[in-house]
């Protein structure tokens, strides 16, 4: 049995769905509940050609409800397990995850996300935001990463179950298909070579004696009264609101100067990075601003951002899920707010280039 | 001086007097459940889940370590648990409804899988916790919240016959069988034999366990023993339909 999956570092030319089973190999996981659904299904392709080599383990499960729930199972006792879903794969996958923010279990759910509602498509879409964010009967108690590139697929996957087991919320990786099944080249590496720590694991259920002595523990997500449920949603939405701003992350260029600036996340801000140095060099003073955790959201960045600026551009392959948050975020903001929302299609920077210059017009006519 | 009555060692005494209604039928089935656990000597190594329905209710009743999960779900939790961790003796505990509805599918494919856990199912024909609905276990005839005016099989079919489904679509190693809470040391039997079979690696356990529910029935004691002795026997046969164990003897 080969050591570790990946030695030192290298240079690779894959799918995501590839980057991803290398990255869960990468992290230490052990074991990968899942259920059949597009455009996700290479994770699983890899993962159990890969993980018999390495001793790690697979169930396929009867749908997306089992592999969420039989996913918490493992954690629960004591391993590194995750899952990954799509589309209406992850309309079920908020049940478990729900009873996973109730009972603090560290989880991790790979999604890819398609066109939606219902069946749609298999090929793409940023229609999972508003589920993914704040999914299931609850406060959205979890931690979504929006990747943009195969890179981040790797690095963020990693990091994915170090920030589960750290803060016991679970994580999400939001990629989408054209992320799952283009290629690309990135470097994979082992994370411990690079000084990486692994938050360790802990076992909740069927833990050995010690020193002969067994102390059973009885977990619960039911209540028996209103106020004992407050006063538990009270402490943790403290807790999510104290290590927030630990887990938020973002970026952002030209915002500095900048009238409009252009929002958005996942694989369109690549377009949108494209299109707002394109317009720098035509000296047009245009900004880029990315949320990288769509939950926690990097509401005080923009905030800053929304402040200087006279118009903020949201760009999103959905019909302004992404939009929401943002709304929410910069509340008593009076900047002005122009959108291109295309549910379930793919945006190029030319139309952002052509859309900006759209509001330019507007602005000066104005 | 206070006498205790006896109970299981496996019993944690804490949450007693246990939350069952007078009468019902779960905290008989968790007594076999619990003499079981301590002649086996496996209390240290059950991870015990209890589904959601009345059984929920059994979330802190045992000093074993213990998960209550989602309505359906529990089959899969504890197939989670025992996949990642063989060595644990996995229990998912559950109502018909939790087992013949929502949680089907679990059901159905944990067995046909062939997992190594034990599930046992409490028959009390109707969806007690939410104040007594049709159950997929639900009599022809019988009345409910939702059949005031008795099940009727052309609208709502017949009663899930749960243990012969599961002996249909197990194989090898599997043990099945139905027990009755008016039988209770023929049911702490069946539900060792259940544990055994986990523990001997053979394959999925199914137990169904014939309980009482006097709140919903709005049966009287005498009534409520008939029920579950005269009438629920008409449509579910008690004793064992798989055995891998007795194959060699017979």
């Amino acid at each position: 049995m080969a050591e570790k999956p990946i030695q030192g570092e290298k240079r690779v030319f894959m799918t995501g769905n590839e980057v991803v089973a290398w990255a869960a190999l990468a992290a230490k996981a052990e074991i990968m509940y899942g259920y059949p659904i597009t455009p996700q299904n290479e994770i699983m392709h890899y993962w159990t050609r890969l993980a018999p080599k390495f001793g790690k383990r697979f169930l396929q499960t009867e749908d997306e409800l089992s592999a969420g729930f039989t996913t918490l199972g493992g954690v629960l006792a004591g391993r590194k397990a995750f899952t990954a879903t799509a589309g209406p794969g992850n309309t079920l996958m908020q049940e478990p995850m729900s009873m996973a923010e109730m009972m603090r279990i560290p989880s991790v759910v790979i999604i890819q996300q398609r066109g939606g509602p219902s069946t749609a498509t298999v090929i793409y879409s940023q229609q999972e935001v508003t589920m993914t964010t704040y999914g299931g009967n609850g406060e959205g108690l979890r931690v979504v990463y929006s990747t943009a590139n195969h890179q981040e697929l790797f690095d963020y996957t990693i990091k994915a179950f170090n920030t589960a087991w750290k803060y016991r919320f679970p994580t999400f990786v939001l990629g989408d298909g054209y992320q799952a099944k283009m290629r690309e080249s990135l470097t994979i590496y082992d994370p411990e070579e690079k000084g990486l720590e692994f938050v360790p694991t802990e076992t909740f259920l069927g833990k050995a004696p010690v020193n002969g002595v067994k102390q059973p523990v009885h977990l619960r997500n039911t209540y028996n009264t209103e106020e004992e449920l407050y006063e538990v949603i009270t402490r943790y939405m403290e807790e999510y609101l104290k290590v927030a701003p630990e887990i938020i992350e973002h970026r952002e260029f030209s915002c500095e100067d900048a009238d409009i600036v252009v929002v958005s996340h996942g694989v369109v801000s690549r377009a949108a990075k494209v299109a707002v140095q394109e317009l720098r060099e035509e000296g047009l003073k245009i900004g880029y601003f990315r949320p990288v955790t769509l939950r926690p959201f990097p509401a005080e960045e923009l905030k800053k951002v929304a402040a200087r600026a006279k118009t903020l551009l949201l760009v999103e392959s959905a019909f302004g899920q992404m939009a929401k948050l943002v709304k929410d975020a910069i509340f008593g903001s009076t900047v002005a707010l122009e959108n291109l929302f295309k549910p379930g299609v793919g945006i190029t920077s030319e139309e952002i280039v052509v859309r900006v210059k759209e509001i330019e017009k507007g602005a000066l006519a104005k | 001086m206070t006498m205790i009555p006896q109970m299981p060692k496996s019993w944690r005494l804490e949450s007693k007097p246990h939350k069952f209604c007078p009468g019902c039928g779960h905290g008989l089935v968790l007594k076999a459940l619990g003499e079981a656990i301590d002649e086996l000597g496996i209390q240290d190594k059950v991870v015990f889940g209890a589904d959601i329905g009345c059984s929920l209710l059994a979330w802190d009743f045992f000093n074993v370590d213990t998960v209550q999960t989602h309505h359906g779900r529990t089959t899969p939790v504890v197939t989670g648990v025992k996949r990642a961790n063989p060595d644990v003796i996995c229990i998912a505990y559950m109502g018909d409804g939790g087992g013949y509805a929502i949680g089907s599918q679990h059901l159905v494919n944990a067995a046909a899988r062939n997992e190594r856990i034990t599930a046992i199912l409490v028959n009390n024909c109707n969806y007690a916790m939410t104040g007594g609905q049709m159950a997929p276990t639900t009599l022809p005839g019988m009345k409910t919240e939702t059949t005031p005016y008795g099940r009727d099989v052309r609208e709502s079919g017949y009663p899930t016959q749960g243990p012969e489904m599961v002996a249909a679509i197990t194989r090898e190693g599997s043990y099945v069988a139905r027990g009755t809470v008016a039988n209770l040391k023929q049911l702490k039997g069946f539900l060792k034999k259940a544990l055994q079979n986990q523990m001997d690696g053979n394959g999925f356990s199914f137990v169904e366990a014939l309980s009482t529910c006097p709140t919903n029935w709005r049966t009287n004691a005498k009534d409520t023993w008939a029920f579950v002795e005269k009438e629920m026997t008409k449509f579910f046969n008690v004793g064992e339909l798989k055995n891998p164990a007795a194959k060699e003897g017979e």
